[in-house]
């Protein structure tokens, strides 16, 4: 009698603490969910409402604007170009970390981490300090008649600067992972180097490899802080699409601004979705 | 025969082994150019122009009016996002981790948004929500509370673009860690929290400490959000980095050079400690 009571009494004692365990649980989720409501669910709803607010029509008015198109453009040749660079490179980086051992190999390591160290602001101060008047190079160029700073080279040199990590530290982890078995095999079949790497290297990196370009060109595209230092912010000329929305701020063209940052928000959200697809495609496939 | 077949394999193996040594060369060669140039280069000029006549005329720059208002701001705000983030980035982690609930994959998916969106897009979404402009920001102007323009929206725009890190740094490790031993000392009559604190919390204790690091490092040279909902106050709301967009702009780069070189240091010790930490971090796994 008394052995039942006791083990009903354990019994709810279980019970409750479940019960408090799913309590428990459903404030720490909700906890979670009210942070990122007020960091970025209510600011994202807030841009939006604010650039509807003149009614949808009026969402598309700068996009015929002359100059916001130029912007875009030019957002989207820079990103171009610096994608390109730095997934060739990154790729040539990675290898070279992973696969030769050399000294100085540390050092160069390091290395690769020092924009994530330095503010864009001063990335672009020190493009200034190399190409503007005085500059260690300004006499160089100014003799062959090439304009670097307030100009599209500085801007897509700073661009560059930014975004090479991304696609080295993506790569790196991969490229020790899979090891050298393969591409030995490869090349003991007598398949060149380039067949080995087209062929063998790159399918296995080639999930890492889009995440890094990925993540690189959400940093191209959303750049501000060095551009914004070597543009010479001229419009219509040096204008990327964050640079329009800097200056739309300062001159209090709200209306414009929010549109214009809504749309690189959207580009922005379907980039992230592609990063989402990958992460989950390397997951799947680790697993298989 | 057999001796010419066996020159012949020589001459071209010797050939290939040139041919494998040039292409060893040249890669090795364009990454340490592709580095020295894009990466090395930029920065030793800035801090070659900061230290350019010794740290007196380093001190010399930093008396600017601001400078040293602006470097301290940033470090202080800095270091609230971080102790901030370190807390709530864990607590995220945790729960995307351990909890079965619905909408976990998009609350994840939520976490690596700022990785994507910029981060003037970041400044323009909260000067829309918070600010003067809308309901919400003059609701709270109304109860003593100012967001934009103010130090509050520095560190609230800090916080949203260094949200992923510590999530980022902390997830791999709990999802590597065995759930056994918390289910043992649950088991043993351990609370929830008590579990949480003695098993859970020094396995991943390097990892929140390096994601925190990070968000410190990227925080004191965050420019785009800050600098629109900062409102740029001298001695108030303006912090180092635009101050260094202040200085560029006006034509003094040397001063500008001085803070960034300050700035520099600060933030390139911080990565180098978290490097070490994560280093360690994988040296310890098996």
């Amino acid at each position: 009698m008394s052995a039942g009571a006791g083990v009903r009494r354990k019994h709810d004692r279980a019970r409750m603490r479940r019960g408090r365990g799913v309590a428990v649980r459903g404030a720490l989720v909700t906890v979670c969910v009210l942070y990122l409501a007020v960091l970025l669910l209510a600011p994202l709803g807030g841009i939006v409402w604010q650039a509807r607010k003149p009614g949808w029509s009026a969402l598309g008015d700068p996009f015929t604007r002359s100059d916001v198109v130029h912007a875009f453009w030019l957002t989207a040749i820079i990103a171009l170009i610096t994608v390109a660079v730095t997934t060739a490179f990154g790729v040539i980086v990675a290898w070279v970390l992973i696969r030769h051992r050399f000294r100085g190999r540390a050092l160069l390591n390091g290395l690769v981490d020092l924009p994530f160290a330095l503010s864009p602001v001063t990335v672009g101060l020190a493009c200034v300090l190399l190409f503007g008047r005085g500059g260690w190079f300004h006499e160089f160029f100014a003799a062959r008649g090439i304009q670097i700073i307030f100009a599209l080279p500085s801007m897509v040199l700073v661009t560059i600067f930014i975004s090479i990590p991304f696609t080295i530290r993506e790569v790196q982890p991969v490229l020790e992972e899979i090891g050298t078995e393969e591409e030995d095999a490869a090349r003991t079949l007598g398949a060149s180097v380039l067949q080995t790497f087209f062929r063998v290297t790159l399918p296995n990196i080639r999930w890492g490899l889009l995440y890094g370009i990925a993540l690189s060109a959400a940093r191209a595209i959303g750049e501000i802080g060095a551009v914004l230092v070597v543009s010479g912010l001229i419009q219509g000329r040096t204008e990327t699409a964050t640079l329009y929305i800097y200056r739309a701020m300062e001159e209090r063209k709200t209306a414009s601004a929010y549109a214009v940052a809504l749309t690189l928000a959207g580009v922005s959200i379907l980039i992230l979705a592609a990063i989402e697809w990958l992460k989950h495609k390397r997951t799947r496939e680790d697993e298989a | 025969m057999a001796s010419a077949a066996h020159a012949v394999e020589r001459r071209w193996s010797l050939s290939s082994r040139t041919a494998a040594r040039l292409r060893h060369w040249s890669l090795r060669t364009a990454a340490v150019a592709y580095l020295l140039l894009m990466i090395a280069l930029p920065a030793a000029v800035v801090i070659h122009k900061g230290f350019a006549r010794g740290l007196g005329d380093l001190r010399a720059a930093l008396a600017y009016p601001g400078a040293t208002g602006a470097i301290w701001l940033t470090l202080a705000t800095s270091t609230a996002a971080a102790a901030i983030n370190a807390v709530f980035g864990t607590l995220i982690a945790f729960v995307l981790v351990r909890f079965r609930f619905p909408g976990r994959r998009l609350l994840g998916a939520l976490v690596d948004l700022p990785l994507a969106i910029p981060t003037l897009v970041t400044g323009v979404m909260l000067v829309a929500l918070y600010g003067p402009n809308s309901p919400i920001g003059r609701t709270l102007e109304g109860v003593g509370i100012q967001v934009v323009f103010a130090q509050l929206g520095i560190l609230l725009a800090l916080l949203v673009v260094t949200l992923p890190f510590v999530v980022r740094a902390v997830q791999p490790v709990l999802l590597e860690l065995d759930p056994v031993e918390e289910e043992a000392a649950r088991t043993l009559g351990a609370s929830g929290w008590t579990t949480f604190r003695r098993i859970v919390l020094p396995a991943i204790r390097p990892a929140i400490a390096a994601g925190a690091l990070l968000v410190f490092a990227r925080s004191l040279g965050e420019f785009g959000s800050v600098v629109i909902v900062s409102g740029n106050i001298t001695g108030r709301t303006l912090t180092a980095p635009v101050l260094i967009f202040q200085l560029a702009s006006q034509f003094k780069p040397e001063q500008a050079a001085a803070v960034a070189s300050v700035l520099f240091a600060i933030s390139f010790g911080t990565v180098l400690i978290t490097t070490r930490l994560t280093r360690a971090r994988k040296a310890e796994a098996p």
